[in-house]
């Protein structure tokens, strides 16, 4: 009943929440990019010391990524709740019933 | 670091983790157990992932190949990272299926077929035995590290028997705390616990080794970074290939590997907690990894050359005169290695029994009339099952000679996991996936991992000869096992994982899209991949022929007696039934199979329900409505059917009170009939003798024996008639009831005493147990064993077995007291069932019964009054009633009572 008096705002926050989805299926892929990007970038010329680098590379991208999805899981989490809501590929028929 | 302090120890770290998880266990028990519901917990116990060849294997790793171990660390990040993909469904599919291992999620998916629970059951047995030999392994070599000033205790036999020990502790662990209960949806407490402490352990272990290295032995990052620049580190080159294939695999395994999936899917308690671990879960494993390189560094720079890298995480510590900081390290791998070893052969052992040993069971055993309990046979084979599974990783230990061999075992296993991985992967997104094809993808996979890498890894003592590695089987080049199809130079881990992974998958999709599936695999396709579209989807069974009691007592043998009737009794109330016999609709038995799927797997569920229905389980009908995909006309259907539920729910209960109300009218007319009967019969002796009575010159005894004769009648129409009034009165609830406090024990007691007079000719047997029966109660004694007598006296009656035997059996449930009088006769045929409550309900002819039929109705009132209640329960083997009574009357104090 609540929701159907605010539809403005169900609607904004549903849109945000679905964008928030897209989001969340990205970031891995952004993950499988980062990851892979020193194998393009390392030429065969051996004997560089640059292991240190390459650490502080890896960890790096290791923790934006946990804090990416640390982020996305404080979005989605209601998400979860509002079950019928969450996917977005089928558009809201209860809410229209 | 004395060597008997380790060993006191490591001892006393293990009664403490018995202690938790015993504690835990009964906390559960208890329902007092909300930290264990956390995401946190969860995530911890996800840590089983770090084992012993990453907890120390890692640094080794670092040590001998750059920064090639983070791999193992990356694949899982990216599959958490991603979890609203996989993982999300994963688990939702978990829930609904109530799916007990990944063996068992495949063979469910792919129309419950149990030929590839078995295959995945025998694939992770083979990808395990080795890695949990490897466990073993790590863990008698550590205590080796502490060993290596006293060598005569560390003699080979030793370190056999100390791996002995390891395996017979982890065995008896696992059985006391991993099969506790049958149904695998419910969790493991203890061990949960257990693991979620023993990840804390490890981390802890870890970086507190980390910092020491870094701030103690170096002088913090910057001079640590110029060390790593240093080193023979230094010139480390990524390899794509690898880089990207480790990933990989590490990823598909994260999903695949047993153990995962037992924490990730089969012990979630909540997909919330999936929000949780997505970023947790990596957070942790960056911790795990973070110190790795730099001891890897300071290692290579102050150990003695051709020291074992593998134990840097000890020996630096120890070299250094930090023993106990040595100490807590050991703890760690022992925790890496224990939890592990756990966790896999909980999850091992539940698909072995339930793929192979119960179907064999049923197989065997001439179908589901045989009574036998399932239950016990269930848990004593997934006893055994993890015996078995420690008793394979220790031979394989034995028979590796704990050699080098070992050390690469980690990504054999992860490679044999994968094998899955297209099975599973297609089986949750692609509905056009069929069994067919997943069992070519998984046995042309396997067959492969099996050849080309497992094989030649188990060395050349081993299958594969050394002439066969370098010319193939048969002199066929192409055949050799580490460059196949004559592609040589790769790397023979990457090598297999191409290849095998590769033609799996293309079996998979060929023969999927080749083949045509069967209707419960269409259904069950369309259940896994729709999992998000709220419908259960499929429900597979036709209306059946089956009786709702022969149903309820085979899920009984398997869910244990309490849990089958509550379950019934709940879906009978779904149905607006009341008792324990829902009716068998299709709906019903699609719950009741996943109910018990839960238990014994889906193939075993499926296989035992249509033994009972008989013949074809899916109708015409379902799979029109599979095939009808129209997302409007499934929304109104939906709705309608919600409608035609409740229409039907109404209906069912509207025509059983009428026909109940008919066959009640028709049954009092005919008590008025032989109650007219009952009043006359005496009433006629009575005035025939006392007509003869006024004779005048009747001998004396002949007399008295005519008074005697109409007192007796006299007497019988009292007890009519009082009966009648009692029950009039407890009707309207103006009984005065006396509320005492008894014995309960006393009270069968002087039941059973009261009813020895009914028919005391004849042999009758109590079974009781006695300590179950004392217990307090607090309610009108006089009633309630009023009741008792009643039906003990009707088994005493109305048992028709040649040596008649009645159980008692005495449970508390929280605070109410549950009382079964269970005899071993023929029962109560189901359709008498629902009147046997009934005021003048008599079964049996009026002259054997010596009663109006008033019995059972007075006890109901009573019951009822008693502010308890008392049913027939069915499926027993005989006339059964079950008396629940409140241990104290609401509302009443023991200051009021009377």
């Amino acid at each position: 009943m609540a929701r159907k008096a605010t539809p403005l705002f169900l609607a904004r926050r549903s849109y945000r929440r679905h964008r928030l989805m897209d989001a969340a299926r990205l970031l891995p892929i952004l993950g499988v990019v980062l990851i892979f990007l020193p194998g393009l970038w390392h030429p065969a010329d051996a004997g560089r010391a640059e292991t240190a680098s390459a650490l502080i590379y890896f960890f790096g991208t290791w923790a934006v990524l946990i804090g990416l999805a640390g982020a996305l899981a404080r979005g989605l989490a209601p998400a979860l709740d509002a079950e019928d809501e969450a996917e977005g590929s089928v558009p809201a028929t209860r809410g229209e019933a | 670091m004395p060597f008997n302090t380790l060993v006191a120890v490591s001892l006393v770290y293990v009664l403490f983790l018995f202690l938790v998880a015993f504690i835990a266990e009964r906390r559960a028990r208890r329902g007092r157990l909300r930290f264990l519901y956390s995401p946190w917990v969860y995530t911890l116990s996800l840590s089983i992932y770090c084992t012993a060849w990453t907890f120390y294997g890692a640094v080794g790793s670092a040590a001998r190949s750059g920064l090639e171990f983070l791999t193992i660390y990356l694949g899982p990040t990216l599959v958490f990272i991603g979890w609203w993909w996989v993982l999300r469904k994963l688990v939702r599919i978990g829930r609904t299926q109530r799916v007990t291992s990944i063996a068992d999620l495949i063979s469910s998916r792919y129309g419950k077929s149990n030929l590839l629970g078995v295959i995945v059951t025998l694939m992770a047995v083979a990808a395990s035995t080795p890695y949990i030999a490897l466990q073993l392994q790590s863990v008698t070599l550590s205590f080796g590290v502490f060993a290596a000033d006293t060598p005569q205790f560390w003699e080979l036999p030793n370190q056999s028997a100390a791996a002995l020990w390891i395996a017979g502790g982890l065995a008896l662990f696992t059985i006391l705390f991993g099969t506790r209960n049958l149904d695998a949806n419910e969790r493991h407490h203890g061990v949960v616990t257990a693991v979620a402490l023993e990840a804390i352990v490890k981390l802890v272990a870890l970086v507190a080794v980390g910092i020491w290295v870094v701030w103690g032995l170096a002088d913090g990052v910057g001079d640590m970074l110029a060390r790593i620049d240093a080193s023979t580190l230094a010139t480390w080159q990524l390899e794509p290939g690898r880089f990207a294939g480790f990933t990989f695999v590490s990823a598909a395994a994260v999903l695949t590997l047993p153990r995962m999936f037992q924490v990730l899917v089969v012990e979630n308690t909540d997909e919330r907690h999936l929000v949780t671990a997505s970023w947790a879960f990596p957070a942790y494993l960056l911790l795990m990894s973070l110190f790795v390189v730099p001891i890897a560094v300071v290692g290579l720079e102050r150990a003695a050359p051709g020291a074992n890298p593998d134990l840097f995480v000890l020996t630096l510590p120890l070299s250094e005169g930090w023993g106990r900081l040595a100490l807590l390290a050991f703890l760690g791998g022992f925790s890496s290695a224990t939890s592990m070893v756990i966790v896999a052969a909980i999850a091992l052992s539940t698909m072995v029994s339930n793929h192979i040993v119960t179907p064999l069971w049923l197989a065997l055993s001439r179908g589901p009339a045989e009574r036998g309990d399932v239950r016990g046979l269930v848990l004593t084979s997934r006893r055994l099952s993890i015996a078995a599974v420690l008793a394979m990783g220790y031979g394989y230990y034995r028979l590796s000679g704990g050699s080098e061999a070992l050390a690469s075992i980690g990504f054999i296993a992860f490679i044999g996991a994968a094998q899955v991985l297209p099975a599973l992967i297609g089986g949750i997104f692609w509905r056009g996936a069929t069994h067919t094809g997943a069992a070519a993808g998984l046995i042309i996979g396997f067959a492969i991992w099996l050849y080309a890498l497992f094989l030649p890894s188990v060395g050349e003592t081993g299958l594969m000869s050394a002439h066969m590695m370098d010319e193939g089987p048969f002199g066929l080049g192409w055949l050799r096992p580490q460059a196949l199809f004559g592609i040589e130079g790769l790397d023979p881990l990457i090598h297999a994982l191409v290849w095998s992974l590769m033609l799996n998958t293309l079996a998979f999709l060929i023969l999927s899209m080749l083949s045509f599936p069967g209707p419960v695999e269409r259904l069950q396709g369309v259940a896994f991949v729709n999992v998000f579209e709220g419908r259960s989807g499929a429900r597979g069974w036709s209306r059946g022929q089956a009786e709702a009691e022969d149903l309820l007592s085979m899920a009984q043998r398997i869910l244990g007696a309490q849990e089958a009737q509550l379950f019934f009794q709940a879906q009978a109330a779904g149905q607006g039934i009341r008792g324990f016999l829902p009716d068998p609709t299709p709906d019903f038995l699609a719950a009741l199979e996943r109910k018990l799927a839960g238990s014994v797997g889906a193939a075993t569920a499926h296989a035992m329900i249509s033994q009972l229905i008989g013949g074809a389980a899916v109708s015409v009908q379902d799979l029109i409505a599979v095939a009808n995909e129209a997302q409007e006309i499934k929304e109104y259907s939906a709705q309608l059917e919600a409608q035609s539920d409740e229409l039907a729910r109404t209906a069912r209960a509207l025509r059983a009170a009428n026909e109940k109300l008919t066959s009640l009218s028709v049954q009092k007319d005919a008590f008025l009939g032989q109650i007219s009967h009952e009043l006359r019969t005496p009433m006629t002796s009575i005035r025939a003798f006392s007509e003869i009575l006024m004779e005048p010159d009747l001998p004396e005894p002949v007399r008295a024996q005519y008074a005697e004769i109409i007192h007796e009648e006299a007497r019988r129409l009292t007890r009519l008639l009082d009966d009648l009034i009692d029950l009039a009165v407890l009707e309207n609830r103006k009984v005065d009831l006396n509320i005492s406090v008894a014995n309960l024990h006393d009270l069968i007691n002087r039941a059973a005493h009261a009813a020895s007079s009914t028919r005391p000719e004849r042999a009758f047997r109590f079974e009781r147990d006695f300590p179950t029966e004392h217990m307090a109660v607090f309610t009108d004694t006089d009633r309630l064993v009023q009741v008792f007598i009643n039906l003990i006296a009707n088994a005493r009656k109305y048992c028709d077995a040649e040596a008649a035997v009645l159980r008692i059996e005495v449970k508390r449930r929280k605070n109410r007291v549950q009382i079964d009088f269970i005899d071993n006769g023929a029962g109560i045929p189901k359709a008498q069932q629902g009147l046997i409550f009934e005021k003048f309900a008599r079964l049996t002819d009026t002259s054997k019964a010596g009663g109006a039929g008033l019995g059972l109705a007075i006890c109901r009132e009573i019951m009822a009054n008693l502010g308890g209640t008392i049913d027939y329960l069915p499926g027993q083997g005989g006339a059964a009633f079950r008396i629940v009574l409140p241990l104290r009357r609401r509302g009443d104090e023991p200051g009021r009572a009377g």
